[in-house]
């Protein structure tokens, strides 16, 4: 579950800030989230993730208090809207960085999501290499190689094709529903979150109300 | 419109051609075999090789500083940073003689003095070192700086997200996307170091085949008229900083 408290933050240099805001997504859950460009949806998901930190709130993952964790001991896989493969990293290293960095070895695991996300034949390239949906499959790959509890994915269909976001779109169901995961997923999309979201939420004038 | 930019061309091939003539000027001022000779003179090789070695010594050490300076100005936000900037500029303003003597000062103090129990600068080869260093890291530290300015911070906070500290994701992250910026900020430090001489002549002298670099040898050889020996070491340094130009130049264009 991800619980957001009376969360309040305010960006550096700029007069742009988030007040009270209030969030609560059950375990297991795919809820979407809309909301108009620059209200604030992708500062949330870096709020929850810890990237940034809240001046007031709390934020719960599991009845889990996270507010003052470092992002690295939060079990969130977050995928950015420009994705933010790593430069000149092959494919698998990509896939392979959230075990290097535990020190951990699990080849088995990294063919695992290579078949589950159709990109085998793409391990041995680098990232600029790819098509724009083959970089979000290597996107998705790394951030569920870390085995997280929650996804967060912002606009993360915004660059693909008609045809590419369909099959996009199935693979994040079958993806949630096989890692059990709870994702929390931006968008602008009104479709989307008909087609993805089995909670509809909507960023409102600084409040998050059901969609 | 043509006319316009058949100006700007003119004046662009003004420039280049001035300072070809003075290039070619210099080239043709005395004979391959006077350069020879000046070349297999064994203070002028002293002085080639203390050079290359002294440089690259500068170099090194300016990119060791560099880079952490360089990614905490660009990736840090904090009150003062304005200052902070124009601070570690100011050797790049600073008369190359003021440095030389800031320098020397410095270690007659007695933190200088203490220092200087452990290793010994004034007039010795460390001396050259520091002397290019303290010029040299300012260039680089301005290189490295712009080179992390463009590299957005994205993937080294997904590196967070993946479980890695702030350290490996600057060490596995971003370090890997600025090698051509640091390839870059070593050449210009080099290059930098090769052209010092007022604050290696100030604080390391000019002993001959001890402190003496190449340009402390121009110096020394026109002072007692030997022009073509300066011009031969003036012509040598040239080739060695087209050579560095054109990496730091290849380098920028794969960026």
């Amino acid at each position: 579950m991800i619980s957001l408290k009376n969360i309040s933050w305010k960006a550096a240099g700029v007069g742009f800030s988030l007040q009270n805001v209030s969030l609560t997504i059950p375990s297991n859950t795919y809820a979407v989230l809309m909301g108009s460009t620059g209200c604030g949806k992708t500062s949330l998901l870096e709020i929850l993730c810890g990237l940034r930190q809240p001046s007031e709130g709390q934020i719960f993952l599991d009845d889990r208090n996270v507010t003052r964790l470092e992002p690295r001991d939060r079990r969130i896989g977050y995928v950015p809207q420009d994705l933010a493969l790593f430069p000149g990293r092959l494919v698998k290293d990509q896939i392979r960085f959230s075990l290097q960095m535990r020190g951990l070895q699990d080849n088995d695991l990294i063919q695992r999501l290579a078949d589950d996300l159709g990109i085998t034949h793409l391990l041995d390239r680098l990232p600029d290499q790819l098509s724009g949906g083959e970089k979000q499959r290597v996107a998705l790959a790394r951030a569920l190689a870390a085995q997280p509890r929650v996804l967060l994915l912002d606009e993360p269909l915004s660059a693909l094709d008609e045809s590419t976001r369909e099959d996009a779109m199935t693979l994040l169901r079958s993806l949630q529903s096989k890692h059990s995961l709870t994702v929390l997923h931006v968008t602008h999309s009104r479709s989307e979150a008909e087609a993805l979201g089995q909670l509809r939420l909507r960023f409102d004038q600084g409040q998050v109300i059901p969609g | 419109m043509r006319l316009f930019w058949i100006s700007l061309a003119l004046i662009t091939a003004v420039y280049l051609l001035f300072w070809l003539m003075l290039l070619g000027a210099t080239a043709a001022y005395s004979l391959p075999e006077v350069w020879l000779q000046t070349v297999m003179k064994p203070e002028i090789r002293y002085a080639t090789v203390l050079s290359l070695m002294t440089c690259t010594a500068a170099a090194a050490v300016a990119l060791l500083f560099a880079v952490p300076i360089g990614y905490f100005m660009a990736r840090c936000q904090f009150r003062g940073k304005t200052i902070l900037d124009a601070a570690l500029d100011i050797p790049i303003v600073l008369p190359p003689m003021v440095v030389g003597i800031c320098l020397l000062i410095f270690f007659q103090t007695s933190i200088g003095r203490s220092i200087e129990h452990f290793i010994s600068f004034t007039y010795t080869i460390a001396g050259v070192v520091l002397a290019q260093f303290v010029v040299a890291a300012a260039f680089a530290i301005r290189t490295m700086r712009g080179t992390f300015d463009h590299l957005s911070a994205r993937p080294e906070e997904v590196a967070l997200t993946l479980g890695a500290t702030r350290f490996q994701s600057f060490w596995h992250v971003a370090l890997p996307s600025a090698r051509r910026g640091m390839l870059a900020a070593f050449c210009i430090a080099w290059a930098r170091s090769l052209g010092e001489f007022g604050p290696i002549l100030v604080f390391a002298g000019a002993t001959r085949m001890r402190t003496e670099v190449l340009p402390t040898t121009v110096w020394l050889e026109l002072s007692v008229g030997n022009l073509d020996s300066a011009v031969t070491v003036s012509l040598a340094m040239i080739v060695i900083a087209v050579v560095v130009l054109v990496i730091v130049r290849a380098m920028g264009e794969k960026a």
